[in-house]
C-alpha cells in the first residue's frame, strides 16, 4: 500500500513541475520523476504477497513467483524514458543556442 | 518488519528528495536529487521482487540520464531565474 | 498566485483519486496471475523457451517483435538527437574542456574500462539465467564510454565504425526473425533446439538477440552522449 503512495506521489509532483514550472530543464526533470512513477505502480501492481523473483532456478516452483509480466513491460520503458529525455534536452540545447534563454515564457516561437 | 520500517524511511527520503529537485532554483542541484530518487526507486524495485528492472534502472536512471541531464546543464545555464 | 493554488488543489485531487482507486480497485498483493495471460507465461514458459529468467522469456521470445519495434524507437532518438544536434560540434583537434583530469581519475579509467565492458558482456551473454540482459548490459557499455569521456578531454570515438556495429548487430536481429519467418512459419520464431534449461548454450534464438540487442543498446548510448557532449559552448 505504501508503494501506491509513492508512485502517486512522485506522478503528482511531475504534473506539479510540468505544470507550473517555466524553466524547460525543470520540466524535462519532471517528466523523468513521472516516468519513475509509472514505472514502479506498474511493478508494484505485479507484486504478490510472499512471492519470489520470477527466475525459476533452484528449485522455485511456478506457484510461488511474482507476476513477470510488467517487469518485461517495465523494462522496456526504462530504456525509453532515458532516450526521450534525451531527446528533449537536445532540443532544449538548440533553442538556449537561439534564444539565449531556458525560459519558456520568453521563447517567442512556443507561445500561442 | 524490519523491511517495512525501512521501506518506509526508503520512500520519505524519496518525496524529500523529490520535493528538494523540484524546488531548488540550482538545476544541478536538481539533477542529484533526481537521481537520488532513481537509485531509492531502483531499491524498490529489488524489495518487490524485480532484480531485472532494478539492473535496468540503477544504471540507466542513475547513470546515463543524470550524464544526459548534467551535459545539457554545461551546454546551458546552470541557475534557474524567475 | 491564484494561478498556482488553483493548480496545486487539482493536483492533491489526482493524488487522492490515484491513490484511492488502486487501494480499492485493485488491493497490494494479492494474487492476480490466474486471471490474464500471465498465467501461461509461468507455467508454460520455461518448457516452452528454455529460458529459466521469465523476464527474458517474455521481452525476447513471446514479445520479440515488440522488442524489435523497441529497438527501433530507440535507434530513431539516437538518429534524431544526432539531427537536432546538427552542425553544432566543436572545431577539430580543439580540447572539450580546459582543464585535464586528474593522475587517480586517468590511471582507474585506464585500469577500471575494460573490465566494466567484461561486466557488460557478461550481463548480456546470461540474460536467460540471472537477472540481466541486453538493456542493462548495453547500460552498462555506455557508462564504461562515459568513464573514459571524463577522464581524457581529447578521447572521441570513431562514429563510422560505431555507426557499422550498430547496423550490424541490428540487420542480425532482423535475420534472425527473417530465418524464422522461413524455417516456421512465423517472424522471430524459435528454430533453434531449447536446449535443457539452466545451461549456457540453451533457450535458442534468446542469447543471439540479447548479444545483439546488448551491443546496439551500447552504441546507441554512447552516440547520444558524443552527440551531446561534442556541442560547442
Amino acid at each position: 500500500m505504501i508503494y501506491y503512495m509513492a508512485a502517486a506521489f512522485l506522478i503528482a509532483i511531475g504534473i506539479y513541475a510540468l505544470m507550473l514550472k517555466k524553466n524547460m530543464i525543470k520540466m524535462v526533470i519532471g517528466l523523468s520523476l513521472m516516468d519513475s512513477g509509472v514505472n514502479l505502480l506498474l511493478i508494484s501492481l505485479g507484486y504478490i504477497n510472499g512471492g519470489t523473483a520470477p527466475i525459476l532456478l533452484n528449485g522455485v516452483k511456478p506457484q510461488e513467483v511474482v507476476d513477470p509480466l510488467p517487469q518485461a513491460l517495465v523494462l522496456t520503458n526504462v530504456v525509453i524514458g532515458v532516450s526521450v529525455t534525451a531527446l528533449a534536452l537536445s532540443v532544449i540545447i538548440r533553442v538556449y543556442k537561439h534564444y539565449k534563454t531556458l525560459n519558456s515564457d520568453k521563447v517567442r516561437d512556443m507561445k500561442w | 518488519m524490519i523491511l517495512t520500517i525501512a521501506v518506509a524511511i526508503l520512500i520519505l527520503m524519496m518525496m524529500v528528495f523529490a520535493v528538494y529537485s523540484v524546488e531548488t532554483k540550482d538545476l544541478l542541484y536538481a539533477v542529484v536529487g533526481t537521481m537520488a530518487v532513481s537509485l531509492i526507486v531502483s531499491i524498490l524495485f529489488y524489495v518487490l521482487q524485480a532484480p531485472d528492472v532494478a539492473m535496468a534502472e540503477a544504471a540507466i536512471g542513475a547513470g546515463i540520464s543524470t550524464a544526459v541531464f548534467v551535459i545539457a546543464i554545461k551546454k546551458t545555464e546552470r541557475y534557474e531565474h524567475d | 498566485m491564484i494561478k498556482k493554488s488553483i493548480a496545486l488543489i487539482l493536483i492533491a485531487i489526482l493524488f487522492v483519486a490515484i491513490f484511492f482507486t488502486l487501494a480499492n480497485d485493485l488491493p497490494f498483493g494479492d494474487n492476480r496471475t490466474t486471471t490474464g495471460v500471465s498465467d501461461k507465461y509461468i507455467y508454460h514458459g520455461v518448457n516452452d523457451t528454455g529460458a529459466s529468467n521469465l523476464v527474458t522469456a517474455i521481452v525476447v521470445n513471446y514479445r520479440g517483435f515488440d522488442t524489435l519495434g523497441e529497438v527501433t524507437v530507440l535507434f530513431v532518438a539516437a538518429t534524431g538527437v544526432g539531427a537536432v544536434l546538427y552542425n553544432m560540434g566543436r572545431p577539430a583537434g580543439k580540447k572539450r574542456k580546459k582543464t585535464e583530469a586528474s593522475l587517480i581519475v586517468r590511471t582507474g579509467s585506464r585500469i577500471l574500462f575494460p573490465m566494466m565492458l567484461l561486466f557488460g558482456a557478461y550481463i548480456f551473454v546470461h540474460g536467460h539465467l540471472t537477472p540481466g540482459g541486453g538493456f542493462q548490459g548495453g547500460a552498462v557499455i555506455a557508462t564504461a564510454f562515459l568513464f573514459k569521456y571524463v577522464s581524457d578531454t581529447r578521447y572521441h570515438i570513431d562514429h563510422n565504425k560505431f555507426t557499422a556495429t550498430e547496423s550490424v548487430v541490428g540487420m542480425t536481429f532482423a535475420l534472425v526473425g527473417i530465418m524464422g519467418l522461413l524455417l516456421t512459419g512465423y517472424f522471430l520464431f524459435n528454430f533453434l533446439p531449447n536446449g535443457s534449461p539452466g545451461e549456457l548454450l540453451s533457450a535458442g534464438i534468446i542469447p543471439i538477440i540479447y548479444v545483439a540487442i546488448g551491443i546496439k543498446v551500447g552504441a546507441e548510448l554512447t552516440g547520444i552522449l558524443d552527440n551531446m557532449m561534442e556541442v560547442e559552448q
